[in-house]
């Protein structure tokens, strides 16, 4: 086999960061079987027409497997007459175990029947959390697929679907984490697998689970359904480990990285050296957490928020998730079974009401927050908003049939209550 | 389809990952106290009980020979029992109960050409997508822009020289699939799409392919007598999403498409509410396989974060002190009328104040 020369790629080989083009090639050079010797040989050609022309050479199509109708990203060369062992390099995407933990035993095992089916080429992981099997043809796919479905490993999602989700390393290391990320991840994404398998939505819809507000997943950025965990009790402070902090890193420090980065100034360090917390104005950031992870932990009550719509940049731009539910339990099996039933509802009403290639924080922005909330009979709530409306065109004939709902759901605060 | 393959799959969606992880991870689930940076790349998580975990975190290629994912088993078998795991921005973790070990195992990583680091005030590992190798729009190829900037990045990867934890990113076109970051890299098709007539109507559901356009600027009409598509080019944003439902509007051009250079994204509530990452620089030239430019402009806005900021601040919590003429100051990045926002919501970037930095 005679390889294509690769000047420029060759260039990407020096330097310290471990290099792609190295991989490839020693699969190209040393890899014992010929189909993956040649297969690379061809995308290395490809990839160095594409460095040498500025442009790409991929167009899609449709592959997918028996009894499914997506989870492979096709992909065939429109230069395929130029790089023929190449010519069908299709993704086959895989859901990883949930919180991306594996063992080397199970990853050999999943090398071993890449290899026989594929081009030795694997990402762990895709921007939306699979493992990307790159470089499967057509035929391939399926033995690929067959081969590692008998052991417990699954398509994941592409096209207009509900896609893999993602959660992050929570409960099993950090102590910032509260909530079963696994569980929750897991029992959202298997009770939707029909609508993964065969694409039917208007558009994609995304899961994915943080432990906590630092969100380690972006779940609040790019999963249309975020689940991050919180607490609703006071932060736990061990003052002792407080005054090991001020004593290792000084008093000044402490002001003006712990107490004056507070965004909503809920700290405030005593002459006697206590950290003191104005719970009620906690808006659980996890800056001071970050900062001294030691003295300050999450509260005991804790639970999950949810957060929908967030998305990127097709189609009308950006948005985070909007706060839904601020506050859930979810310890038994019955607040599970409520989290799944609102994910339900939720899809139903996004599948019913979506435009096509609509994402559904753009469905919210098109019909108004207040329908959707309403379609899915959640309750409002004032953490649902940074401020109240400015705009003053609204109708509020049925204000005391609403004022009634409230004082219903918050009779604790009502003025009436304490007349009578 | 022979009849062997016409096999009914097991929906059996994601995998459990408890039987992976390892078993002081298991034993200790949810009761973990506390944790230490010993030193960068290196984790120390204790728990209530007292068990320790110890993690040491390495970069990777993010593509993968399976060469290459063999030596990983191989060095997390003899150093670290063999369970593993990857963070969301492809670097690898091994997980070991025995502080003792974690020396040895940072040895062999580095001297098998992997680089330990990305945790705490590091510059992590860029995040990225596909780009030519096989994206179906790339203007650009994710993976060796990624390589060529950390080659630059390696010792900020390795050591914790930064006032906060720096995520960058890499997109191959603006719809963004790399995501957001600290520092977003991403290309931008700067022209409308070049439309084949002679194939939209074999090719394309028309339909779906107006649907697709942000701003309304693409609309059926005959060529030529064939059915085709037009695109209103003084509406057109050039953002590509017409390309995958209707090749035939090629939107990658080798002249004009170039990369921009994004800041202040920044997806944890810690501090301040997340953020979108913002427009510094444009029109910077799409020049593998090194691209420096682009480089060059990524290190500068590092090393006046690194100079300003102050602890703790991320890139955009930084801004919001310094306030944006400052910030076009220190990085002596030109401020140009495509800073100013265009699109809906626009007036809630607009200073309606007499808030002023002189």
């Amino acid at each position: 086999m005679k390889s294509h020369p690769t000047p420029m790629l060759d260039q990407l080989e020096s330097g310290e960061w471990p290099s792609f083009v190295t991989g490839i090639k020693r699969l190209r050079d040393t890899h014992p079987d010929r189909r993956i010797r040649e297969t690379t040989n061809d995308l290395l050609g490809q990839l160095e027409y594409s460095y040498e022309t500025r442009k790409g050479y991929w167009k899609g199509g449709t592959v997918s497997v028996f009894g499914y109708g997506g989870g492979i990203i096709p992909r065939f060369s429109s230069v395929g007459d130029l790089f023929p062992q190449s010519k069908e390099f299709h993704t086959l995407r895989v859901q990883p175990p949930a919180g991306n933990y594996y063992t080397t035993d199970i990853l050999r095992q999943l090398a071993n029947s890449w290899e026989k089916w594929g081009s030795g080429l694997v990402t762990f992981h895709g921007q939306t959390g699979n493992i990307m099997f790159i470089g499967a043809n057509t035929k391939n796919t399926q033995h690929f697929f067959n081969e590692i479905n008998e052991y417990g490993f699954d398509l994941g999602g592409a096209g207009p679907c509900v896609r893999t989700a993602q959660s992050c390393v929570g409960s099993g290391r950090c102590e910032q984490s509260c909530t079963n990320e696994h569980e929750i991840h897991r029992r959202l994404v298997n009770n939707f697998l029909d609508e993964m398998h065969r694409p039917a939505l208007p558009y994609k819809f995304k899961f994915k689970v943080s432990g906590c507000p630092n969100d380690c997943m972006n779940a609040i950025e790019r999963a249309d359904f975020a689940v991050i965990g919180t607490w609703r009790d006071d932060m736990q402070v061990d003052q002792t480990e407080v005054k090991q902090y001020l004593s290792d890193k000084g008093r000044q420090y402490i002001i003006d990285h712990v107490i004056s980065r507070c965004p909503t100034h809920a700290l405030s360090l005593t002459d006697e050296n206590r950290l003191e917390v104005e719970n009620a104005d906690c808006v659980r950031c996890m800056h001071c957490l970050n900062v001294m992870p030691k003295a300050l932990s999450p509260g005991k009550d804790r639970g999950v928020s949810l957060l929908i719509g967030g998305k990127r940049t097709l189609k009308i731009g950006d948005r985070f998730g909007t706060m839904m539910i601020p506050f859930m339990k979810l310890e038994n099996e019955s607040d599970y079974e409520k989290l799944v039933a609102l994910a339900e509802e939720t899809i139903d009403f996004f599948a019913e009401n979506a435009l096509e290639h609509e994402r559904i924080g753009e469905m919210i922005e098109r019909i108004g927050l207040v329908n959707f909330i309403e379609a899915l009979s959640i309750d409002v709530d004032p953490n649902m908003i940074v401020h109240p409306r400015e705009n003053s065109y609204v109708r509020t004939d049925q204000w005391e049939e609403e004022a009634q709902k409230w004082f219903e759901h918050h009779p604790n605060d009502d003025p009436s209550a304490d007349v009578a | 389809m022979a009849n062997a393959e016409r096999r009914v799959p097991i929906e059996s969606g994601c995998p459990d990952g408890i039987q992976y992880m390892h078993p002081v991870m298991r034993e200790n689930f949810g009761h973990w106290r506390y944790h230490e940076d010993p030193r960068p790349g290196v984790l120390r998580h204790v728990a209530h009980s007292g068990d320790e975990i110890w993690t040491v975190r390495a970069g990777t290629q993010r593509i993968l020979d399976l060469f290459t994912l063999r030596k990983l088993c191989e060095i997390g078998d003899q150093f670290a029992d063999g369970y593993i795991r990857f963070t969301i921005r492809s670097n690898i973790e091994f997980m070991l109960s025995d502080g003792d070990r974690v020396a040895a195992l940072v040895e062999a990583l580095e001297s098998n050409g992997f680089v330990v680091g990305g945790t705490r005030n590091s510059v992590a590992a860029i995040s990225h997508t596909q780009g030519w190798l096989h994206c179906d729009i790339p203007a650009t190829d994710a993976s060796g822009v990624v390589k060529s900037m950390m080659d630059q990045l390696v010792d900020e990867f390795r050591q914790w020289n930064m006032p906060n934890r720096v995520h960058i990113t890499t997109s191959c076109c603006q719809i963004n699939c790399g995501g957001q970051g600290d520092i977003a890299i991403n290309i931008q098709h700067t022209k409308p799409p070049k439309i084949d007539h002679t194939q939209v109507a074999n090719v394309c559901e028309r339909p779906s392919v107006v649907a697709r356009c942000p701003v309304a600027a693409i609309r059926p009409a005959m060529v030529n007598g064939k059915p085709s598509l037009e695109v209103d080019e003084r509406k057109c944003v050039c953002c590509g999403a017409c390309y995958p439902p209707c090749p035939p509007m090629q939107i990658n051009d080798p002249e004009h498409s170039k990369l921009a250079v994004w800041v202040g994204g920044n997806h944890s509530n810690a501090r301040a509410r997340p953020t979108f990452q913002k427009l510094v620089a444009a029109g910077i030239p799409n020049n593998p396989p090194r691209w420096p430019e682009a480089t060059a402009i990524v290190k500068r806005i590092l090393k006046a974060y690194q100079t300003h900021a102050k602890d703790w601040e991320r890139i955009n919590d930084w801004v919001e002190r310094i306030g944006w003429p400052r910030f076009f100051e220190l990085t002596g990045l030109p401020f140009t009328k495509f800073h100013i926002d265009n699109w809906r919501g626009q007036q809630k970037s607009l200073n309606a104040s007499t808030h002023l930095r002189f």
